[in-house]
């Protein structure tokens, strides 16, 4: 079939006619399936909550929201070939956003969101305006080092309740004319708007990816210098997307602070900026879809290795176990657990 | 003839104590190929970093086109017509020919806010695209995987990248580097053809090839001009000869 699509391509060229390049391997982020596995995958979770406990919803709930933050990351890793190691600030800024704005007389949904969501966006200008003039492993420790920066604010400061953290006292609603359409207090509310919210993103992010602004990322991230030698200004585009990410990670802080009822300074901690790599890493650097099913196996691999009444003893160790189960994956498939769909469809053709 | 349409002037550019590049003055015209030849080290890439604007020279100015350019960056000397290719091969490996032209092209046509619109159907751009292949002489191979071109395929491609981008002016960096002799051929065909519409800068070791198709020649020793004229002049020079081409003209230098 590629073939075909070639000799197409190959034959609208001489003919000096555009050719159609639908059919080709053009940017090889194509994945199998299409749209169809991801609206699927939402299908299913969206029925969920008639079939399982409601602990269960609650881990699904965790791990949409963890996963809406390794889809934020996965745009500056795996798009534009950012490797940021500070990426829980926004998360954490996103989540204190929510929290304060909220005070202790609480405040509506459609005022907490865009305050978390800017707020974490903002952050990211400023990190990114002073981050993006390094490169490789500097970039990686000035972005560390804003994180840090943000967390010993947090955890210093006494409006933020500093190292304790502080409650969200009201969950926030969306009313209109008096009807509350939303009450993110309501557990099944708030599994949809987070399901929402995932489905969002992911498609939010696919959207730009297959846009002109993305294939942009793309070069940038094979070649900048060949961007810049084609007329390409490569920081704008480097910032937009630190900032796009920094919203939607601020977008996951928010949900994140509804759920908890409450956040502490270890959100914006190096501890979460790693974990969130390592999802991505686990799942497979370069796919939405990766990032997802690593959000996903990480937080269910934690579940795991935290339950006393699974592994004994061992659940006070559970960053031992964890962290040797993610390298023993790691090494098993480098490029990821959406790597073994790929191993295993060519183990069954060959 | 008529004004140059790229220009450097007195161009100098310092490493610490060392003169890379001093006092360099040099004109590139539509419908000339205008070769740049020296020793390794003798500064012809530093030059050429210094028109395309990927280094900021110690002194000296750059003219494009009628503006000063000297402290534009890069992205905008290229947006505004200055094109340039690599001595070593900097394509999109990854991506299909087509792709690696079309998305120089979109360089012109960038709309990073048209987030709803699929690059795949950036019929402009893709139309921009096969042009360039074409012209490039790869018009069959648009939908093969960059990485996956012949050595000689890849620096055709990069040429094309750079025709996608709509260039007046091109600075050719070795473009000739390891390529056979039937290769050769083929891109100083491509040269020839090039030259009837563009300013072309020809940085290059192989001599034959530079007396086949450059129309004037500068020679570089050691960061400074010792001479710049037409190729029978600079052939029989004996500064020339003496300096640079006495060994390398006795050899031919093609490359395996």
């Amino acid at each position: 079939m590629p073939s075909d699509a070639v000799t197409a391509a190959a034959a609208g060229a001489q003919a000096s006619d555009p050719p159609d390049i639908a059919g080709l391997p053009d940017i090889g982020r194509r994945e199998a399936g299409g749209w169809l596995v991801p609206a699927a995958a939402a299908a299913v979770v969206a029925v969920l909550p008639f079939l399982v406990s409601p602990y269960a919803q609650d881990l699904i709930v965790r791990m949409a929201i963890v996963a809406i933050f390794a889809l934020s990351l996965e745009l500056l890793v795996g798009a534009t070939g950012l490797v940021s190691l500070g990426h829980a600030a926004f998360l954490g800024i996103g989540a204190y956003a929510a929290v304060l704005g909220s005070g202790d007389s609480g405040a509506p949904l459609y005022v907490l969101l865009p305050l978390a969501v800017g707020g974490a966006a903002l952050y990211a200008a400023f990190v990114g305006a002073f981050s993006l003039r390094t490169r490789g492993v500097y970039f990686i420790m000035v972005t560390l080092a804003f994180a840090q920066l943000a967390y010993f604010v947090v955890h210093d400061t006494k409006a933020g309740g500093g190292s304790d953290g502080i409650f969200l006292y009201v969950k926030p609603v969306l009313q209109v004319g008096g009807t509350t359409l939303l009450d993110l207090g309501e557990r099944l509310h708030l599994y949809y708007a987070v399901l929402a919210a995932l489905v969002g993103t992911y498609a939010f992010i696919a959207l730009l990816l297959r846009s002109r602004f993305g294939h942009a990322l793309d070069g940038i991230r094979v070649n900048e210098q060949r961007m810049r030698a084609a007329g390409f200004s490569t920081t704008p585009y480097k910032l937009a997307a630190f900032i796009v990410a920094g919203g939607l990670a601020g977008l996951a802080g928010f949900l994140l602070a509804v759920k908890d009822g409450a956040v502490n300074p270890e959100l914006l901690s190096w501890h979460e900026s790693g974990a969130v790599l390592l999802m991505l890493i686990l799942g497979g650097i370069g796919s939405l879809r990766g990032a997802v099913i690593g959000a996903v196996a990480f937080t269910l691999l934690k579940e795991l290795f935290q339950s006393e009444a699974l592994v004994g003893p061992l659940a006070s160790h559970w960053q031992l176990t964890l962290g040797l189960t993610i390298i023993a994956f790691v090494a098993a498939l480098p490029r990821g657990l959406i790597g073994l769909g790929a191993r295993l469809r060519g183990a069954a053709r060959g | 003839m008529a004004d140059a349409l790229l220009q450097g002037k007195g161009l100098g550019k310092r490493f610490g104590g060392l003169a890379a590049v001093d006092a360099v003055s040099i004109e590139l015209h539509v419908g000339q190929i205008h070769a740049v030849i020296g020793t390794n080290g003798a500064g012809k890439s530093t030059l050429v970093h210094m028109l395309s604007g990927e280094m900021a020279p110690s002194a000296g100015s750059v003219r494009f086109a009628g503006h000063d350019v000297t402290r534009w960056a890069q992205p905008r000397r290229a947006r505004a017509g200055l094109g340039r290719s690599y001595q070593r091969t900097t394509i999109f490996p990854e991506f299909s020919a087509l792709e690696n032209c079309r998305l120089a092209a979109q360089a012109r046509a960038p709309r990073p806010w048209a987030v709803w619109e699929r690059a795949a159907n950036d019929r402009a751009g893709i139309a921009e695209a096969a042009r360039a292949l074409d012209a490039a002489g790869l018009a069959g191979e648009a939908g093969r995987i960059a990485g996956t071109l012949s050595h000689g395929g890849k620096r055709q491609l990069e040429i094309a990248m750079c025709l996608a981008t709509q260039p007046r002016a091109l600075l050719l960096d070795e473009p000739l580097a390891g390529m056979g002799a039937e290769e050769t051929g083929r891109m100083l065909a491509l040269l020839d053809r090039l030259k009837a519409t563009h300013a072309i800068l020809l940085v290059e070791h192989d001599m034959d090839a530079v007396f086949r198709v450059a129309d004037r020649i500068t020679v570089m020793v050691d960061g400074q001009v010792i001479a710049s004229d037409a190729p029978d002049v600079i052939r029989s020079d004996p500064a020339v000869q003496l300096a640079y081409l006495g060994d390398a003209h006795d050899e031919p230098a093609s490359k395996p």
